[in-house]
């Protein structure tokens, strides 16, 4: 497998351009409820805050600090992207689906009908040592989620 | 005209290491022949873990085949045999940095052997505050009141056994900081170093920086205020000539791994007054003289200390790699990965972006760089030289308090040993030169 399948253009772009991210310069929507978890990798110090915001059933916003690798700060961007307008069961469905290629190694291709850009991490399952960069933030997600809903 | 030889003159008559030596070495370094994702494998993390030599490989193999009995007890052929190369190998250890044969003691590892010191020391204050054992351990306890001084560019191995001994004791750890080039600031540890010193911990050579700390400074520092004087040799050990009795501290640590051995197998050195007056830290067979149902009495350094079967395949691996360093000659190993260091920070420091650790090109350095790649988290480089069969580390070199003072979480290391050629710097240069470029910053 080529480094350029790891690195996908999309996570190369939202590495840089991360949606998102702010967690301080954002107020949540008035009335939303919200959850907020803090996840960190001590191997590599890769770091995530996330907060997400829920109102009438649907994700009406995430936001989110973190530091660490374009595979990390990109796979949280796309995330609050795609599930910004998901109800709170489609959005937990996405991270059970994003979850099951990730620890595939490989094996289960992702389906961008269900997984949109998230899509194009289906090449770190294939790097065992990444594939924590990867679900940082929708562990986090999830937490928050958890709290939130 | 006569011919007269001095050691000196011998010494200059043996070639210094140059790349065609490099290659018939690194063909006894089965590892290092494949490929990685199509490319020839270049290692450059052996500050992490060094590669194993066929000697070493051999020795291991041999042992099993021919000698494999548990040491210091049973009568038979084997366990004679088996003493006699695992003793033999500690004599090999003993030479390879000057210390006497019963004060070198086996670990597993340089960590083990810190947590062993520290744990000496706090048993010393038990026992000393009993009235049992040695009367030295009044001296040697550690308690409230007393200090243990670090350094801030210490490896997490250095660092987190003292600041547990502080705290089991009640002794207060303290630090000597670094400047911005990653120099110890011997005018601050002359203040912080008093009489309530008990310890000193420091490294010989950074596993981050790459620095090579004033030992004989911090020992006239350490001797000073009274204070027992440890060294971690992790990476110096393995790669300069080092004679612990001349630098004269208290205690050494190395790893077997990171010296062309296997894994599991380190040395602690340490002046046999002192490992004959403290206490045992892990306790058990093979140690003891006299053992009642209530107490037992404890035998003197090294026994003392190896509580258990001992590693006894990993020993003898250890002495074999000790010999294949020995014949190699350290200093010029030591020259050698001078050269390969200089000429990576030299390298590093032409690349737009990138920025070295420690001392800057032409200052003396270990064969050792770390750096920070602006906008690249190191992650992401390590991935980039990985695809191009290249080996470094990434993350923060199990010295985070290091990285935080420098304002970074994470970095990248290349560390070259003996088996690395100036192709291998090269390879790597061009490659850290194409990591910006690939993630469009």
């Amino acid at each position: 497998m080529s480094l350029d399948q790891l690195y996908q253009q999309i996570i190369l772009d939202h590495s840089k351009a991360r949606y998102g991210s702010g967690l301080a310069g954002v107020a949540a929507p008035a009335g939303a409820s919200t959850g907020q978890s803090h996840q960190l990798n001590p191997v590599c110090g890769d770091e995530v805050t996330l907060r997400v915001a829920v109102e009438d059933g649907k994700v009406a916003q995430i936001s989110w600090d973190g530091e660490g690798c374009s595979i990390s700060m990109a796979s949280a961007s796309v995330l609050s992207e795609l599930a910004e307008g998901m109800t709170v069961d489609e959005f937990q469905a996405v991270i059970g689906s994003f979850r099951e290629v990730l620890r595939s190694r490989g094996k289960i291709h992702a389906d961008p009908e269900i997984l949109g850009d998230a899509a194009a991490f289906e090449g770190v399952a294939r790097y065992a040592a990444r594939v924590k960069c990867a679900m940082i933030s929708w562990v986090a997600a999830e937490d928050a989620l958890n709290q939130a809903a | 005209m006569a011919l007269v030889s001095t050691p000196a003159t011998l010494e200059r008559a043996v070639p210094a290491m140059d790349n065609a030596e490099v290659l018939r070495i690194r063909n006894d370094f089965p590892v290092l022949g494949q490929l990685v994702n199509g490319k020839p494998l270049v290692y450059l993390d052996s500050g992490a873990t060094s590669q194993n030599p066929l000697s070493v490989i051999e020795a291991e193999q041999e042992f099993y085949e021919q000698r494999n009995a548990a040491v210091h007890r049973g009568a038979h052929y084997l366990a004679v045999e088996a003493t006699e190369v695992f003793e033999d190998a500690r004599q090999t250890m003993a030479d390879f940095i000057g210390a006497d044969y019963a004060e070198t003691v086996w670990t597993s590892n340089a960590t083990e052997g810190l947590n062993l010191v520290s744990y000496a020391l706090s048993n010393a204050s038990l026992w000393a505050a009993q009235g049992r054992g040695d009367a030295r351990l009044k001296d040697l306890a550690v308690g409230p009141g007393d200090q243990i001084v670090v350094t801030e560019m210490e490896h997490h191995a250095n660092l987190i056994p003292w600041q547990e001994l502080a705290f089991r004791t009640g002794a207060t750890l303290r630090y000597i900081p670094i400047d911005d080039a990653g120099a110890l600031r011997l005018d601050i540890a002359a203040e912080i170093l008093g009489s309530k010193t008990k310890v000193l911990a420091f490294t010989h050579a950074s596993n981050v920086l790459g620095t090579i700390n004033p030992v004989q400074e911090l020992v006239a520092l350490g001797r000073q205020a009274g204070a027992l004087v440890v060294l971690d040799a992790c990476q110096s050990a393995p790669h300069l000539p080092l004679n612990v009795k001349e630098l004269d501290v208290d205690f050494a640590v190395f790893s077997g791994h990171k010296m062309l051995a296997p894994t599991g197998i380190g040395v602690l050195y340490g002046k046999q007054d002192l490992l004959d007056a403290l206490p045992p830290f892990l306790t058990g067979g093979s140690m003891i003289t006299t053992v009642t149902m209530e107490r037992a009495e404890y035998l003197p350094a090294p026994q003392r200390f190896e509580a258990g079967t001992q590693r006894i395949s990993q020993v003898v691996a250890l002495a074999a790699a000790a010999n294949y360093l020995t014949e190699t000659g350290l200093d010029r190993v030591h020259r050698w990965e001078s050269e390969l260091g200089q000429r990576m920070v030299a390298g590093l420091e032409s690349i737009p972006g990138i920025r070295v650790l420690g001392p800057a090109a032409g200052q003396e350095r270990i064969g050792l760089a770390a750096f920070d790649v602006a906008g690249v988290h190191a992650h992401d480089v390590g991935q980039f030289l990985d695809s191009r069969g290249i080996a470094v580390r990434v993350g923060h070199h199990c010295a985070q308090p290091l990285h935080r003072r420098l304002g970074l979480t994470a970095t990248t290391r290349a560390s070259a040993y003996l088996y690395n050629t100036t192709d291998d710097v090269d390879a790597f240069l061009e490659s850290v030169a194409g990591v910006r470029s690939y993630f469009r910053v």
